[in-house]
């Protein structure tokens, strides 16, 4: 491996961290006395320093030691955090980030040389602190709290290949306390392979120290992900000095013998229980408890192990990617067995077919599921958004999060973000007031916005409100009609005065800020909105806040549809809206006056002609069917010729030459290999009212 | 015109050769991907008539273009002979495939420069933004596609109806 590769994975990480970092911050600034957050920043710092010297970053990691040795007196008590101790170490995130991509770039930039500057004056100049103090033992033997580890510490082969060297963290442990260092090499290879770049020593160290077994593991840091390294208290003093163990028993704990072959050579001889009881010395009710005792200890034991091998793996995103293309084709695949299957009426076949389809549509599932993420990721990022736009603009705002643990796919979270930062910068600059405002109008001082997420069937809803000012509809109205957007006297409803904000060009800022007001805003995201097969809503009461409702589908690749059937054309209508599918005669209905409704259980329902809507030259059937769906609450009927049934819709973009087609919102393959059309109810429907 | 000097650049280049009625027309080999029997097109709505629609090209739906109707020259009738010509091109930067519909396909010529000139600017039934150059061959000339011209997103797009309005209630 090359350091490139090192320095890329050091990158990743730092970045990952760095977000970390930013989040306690910020919690840290709602939650002053949090010991809890403090020890998490100072951590993450630790690392990113720790790692940043280790990879060439010496910049980053002169940046960060100042700012974690301030972090140090924090989380011993000796300094509390303020305000600008925070504005500084944020900043400090920024440079870090700068640093990341530009390796080049000194500590020495004015600002870094200031956050230096301010964290060396709160850190009262501690000088850079030796990480571990050697311990002599005779002080050794007086301190308390002492534990006994065995510590096994089997580095990679590649490790030396890696720039570390196994023997100097060898000695940085034997440092800690009074410590016996074997070094084991039962893995050496025979001469003939060995291959002197690799190391094949292992080492096991007896170590007795006041130190805690993290402390011990923090001298592996850097290496624990390559290497093996086990801890074990095997001595903690606390039994008195006279529960010395068995050498068995030691050779077991180190695995140097199995228990098999332990057990197989303790019965060879009686167990001392047996012994016990046969003496008389002890009842068997009491070996019996007692075995009890050891079998519970045992189980817990077990069971805390299996917890702590729960991992996750980190993959690169685009082989999640490439999964789910796969997975789309074998949908596709699987929907043309099934159709064989079918036709050829082969029983044995049709059995597979199913077999094939369940164990498609688990994958499907799964696949799906993998590339679920949480939202939260993506809240956090407003934090700072907040935080550094009120402080600019003067004004007091706190983001309220809910609901960042819902789960929504990745590819909608990457594409949500600019929108999302665009709704909540329109409700910093023009929904939240000053504080001043505030007071006079009998509120709060402090603005609240409040960013929330939750499912709601196959969607995810998404709301930003405020309690700021509110919409002027008058504004509204006014700047529309000076645009020429609304013509005079045209009577609109509230819905549509709302609506009016996402016309291309509007802006109601009377001035451009920074943070707003340049009138690209509203339209953009309503189209990015939409691109994502997603809603976007307004709801305000002026003089009280605004609340934007986002509604998103949790995922972009493959979603459920009712096939149907017009002429000889295909059309997917997503499953999700349907409500049912009824029989419909036209000559029946012809009487009503022209008026195309429908009456469904006593529910006048209004109805719309795909065929006629599509232009499909043809004459359709006497029978034809009606797909009822319901959108916002409101239910409409297309009349088809047949409905086929549901389908495995993997969906396509029709790509950018029919960007602009308003009634189609994508194409799926059919088993057969055809092409069906999916039909963008939503739009059909708002064009038609 | 980028294209123009693109094939007039090298010293030869080589065109995939098709018919469109009675004329012969051509394409650059290098944006030519595939050619395949014409089957199987799905007519999407609301699009321009010269649009044919969209076919399943192993799993990636392509729209197909009707060149016949693009350069008013009546529609193609479909026969044995009617070919989908997939080309590959940039629109708005980003590389995309679309078919061609050809009465028939012929075949691979390689053109000298010297014999490529530039489209006449009048004299033809076609926008000269469409043409690369006329190669002249001993029987007749050979008229050569400007690809990324021809599907432009504006030549594409410009025709999506209302469709809602002429059916509205």
């Amino acid at each position: 491996m090359s350091a490139d590769v090192h320095q890329e994975v050091f990158i990743q990480e730092a970045t990952e961290l760095l977000q970390e970092l930013e989040e306690s911050l910020l919690e840290l600034d709602d939650n002053r006395e949090d010991m809890e957050l403090v020890a998490r920043v100072f951590r993450a710092m630790h690392t990113i320093k720790g790692s940043g010297a280790m990879f060439g970053f010496e910049n980053i990691a002169a940046l960060v030691h100042s700012i974690e040795t301030s972090y140090d007196l924090v989380r011993n008590g000796k300094l509390g955090i303020t305000k600008p101790m925070l504005d500084y170490s944020l900043k400090a995130c920024d440079i870090i980030k700068e640093m990341l991509t530009d390796p080049a770039m000194k500590a020495d930039s004015p600002l870094a040389l200031e956050i230096s500057a301010f964290f060396t004056e709160t850190g009262g100049q501690a000088p850079a602190k030796k990480v571990h103090e050697p311990v002599s033992k005779e002080a050794l033997l007086v301190r308390q709290n002492l534990t006994t580890f065995r510590i096994t510490f089997k580095p990679s082969p590649e490790i030396l290949l890696y720039g570390s060297n196994p023997e100097l963290l060898v000695k940085e442990v034997a440092a800690l306390g009074e410590a016996s260092v074997s070094a084991l090499t039962t893995h050496m290879p025979d001469l003939n392979s060995i291959e002197p770049e690799k190391c094949y020593t292992y080492w096991e160290i007896i170590l007795t120290t006041d130190k805690s077994e993290n402390d011990v593991r923090d001298v592996f840091i850097f290496v624990q992900d390559e290497s093996e390294i086990n801890i074990n208290i095997i001595d903690d003093f606390t039994g008195g000095g006279d529960n010395l163990k068995r050498i068995g028993e030691i050779l077991l704990e180190k695995g140097d013998i199995n228990n098999e072959d332990l057990t197989a050579l303790m019965d060879e001889r009686k167990l001392i229980g047996e012994v016990m009881v046969e003496k008389g010395l002890v009842s068997q009710d009491a070996l019996d408890a007692a075995l009890t005792e050891q079998q519970h200890v045992r189980q817990i034991r077990e069971q805390k192990a299996a917890a702590e091998n729960i991992s996750s793996v980190r993959v690169p995103s685009e082989k999640l990617d490439f999964l789910v293309d796969l997975v789309g084709e074998l949908v596709t695949v699987q929907a043309r067995l099934s159709q064989i299957a079918v036709k050829e009426n082969n029983q044995e076949m049709l059995k597979v077919a199913e077999e094939v389809e369940r164990l498609v549509w688990e994958l499907r599932d799964n696949t799906m599921s993998i590339r679920m993420l949480e939202i939260g990721s993506t809240f956090s990022k407003f934090k700072r958004l907040v935080r550094d736009l009120s402080a600019e603009l003067g004004k007091e705002i706190e983001l309220v999060t809910h609901g960042g643990e819902t789960e929504i796919d990745k590819t909608v979270i990457e594409k949500l973000g600019d929108p999302l930062v665009h709704l909540i910068r329109n409700s910093i600059d023009h929904g939240i007031e000053t504080p001043q405002e505030r007071i006079a109008a009998g509120k709060e001082e402090k603005g609240h916005i409040i960013l929330s997420a939750n499912h709601s069937g196959d969607s995810v809803l998404i709301e930003i409100s405020d309690d700021g000012k509110g919409i002027d509809k008058a504004a509204v109205l006014k700047k529309a009609k000076a645009k020429g957007l609304v013509s005079e006297g045209t009577e609109l409803s509230d819905k549509d005065v709302f609506d009016l904000i996402f016309a291309p060009g509007f802006s109601t800022a009377e001035k451009v800020s920074s943070v707003s007001g340049r009138g690209v805003g509203m339209d953009v995201v309503r189209r990015n909105i939409e691109a994502l097969r997603g809603t976007i809503d307004i709801a305000s009461v002026q003089g009280k806040g605004t609340n934007i409702t986002l509604k998103l589908p949790l995922t972009l690749a493959i979603i459920d549809g009712l096939l149907v059937v017009i002429d000889d054309q295909f059309f997917i209508i997503p499953l999700s809206i349907v409500n049912e599918c009824i029989e419909f005669n036209e000559a029946a209905h012809r009487s009503s006056s022209g008026r195309r409704i429908i009456m469904v259980r006593n529910e006048l329902i209004p109805y719309i002609h795909l065929r006629s809507f599509f232009n499909i030259q043809s004459e359709a059937p006497e029978i034809q069917q009606i797909v009822i769906i319901e959108l916002d609450g409101r239910r409409v009927g297309f009349v088809v010729d047949s409905v086929v049934g549901d389908h495995q819709t993997v969906i396509k973009s029709l790509g950018k030459a029919f960007k602009d087609i308003e009634c189609i919102s994508g194409a799926s393959v059919l088993g057969d290999g055809s092409v069906a059309l999916i039909v963008d109810v939503q739009k059909i429907y708002t064009g038609i009212e | 015109m980028e294209e123009n000097t693109a094939v007039k650049n090298g010293t030869s280049c080589q065109v995939l050769t098709f018919r469109l009625a009675e004329e012969v027309y051509g394409v650059d080999i290098m944006s030519v991907r595939e050619v395949m029997d014409f089957a199987g097109v799905t007519k999407v709505p609301h699009t321009p008539d010269f649009m044919v629609g969209v076919i399943n090209l192993r799993g990636n739906v392509v729209p197909v273009v009707d060149l016949k109707k693009k350069f008013r020259m009546g529609a193609t009738e479909r026969s044995v002979n009617t070919c989908i010509i997939i080309v590959e091109m940039q629109i708005d930067g980003e590389s995309t495939i679309l078919g061609a519909l050809a009465d028939s396909v012929q075949e691979v010529v390689e053109f000298e420069d010297s014999v490529i000139e530039d489209a006449p600017r009048i004299g033809t039934q076609l926008n000269t933004a469409f043409i690369a150059g006329m190669a002249k061959r001993e029987s007749g000339f050979v008229i050569i596609l400007n690809v990324n011209a021809v599907f432009s997103m504006n030549e594409l797009s410009a025709i999506a109806q209302p469709a809602a309005e002429e059916h509205a209630e």
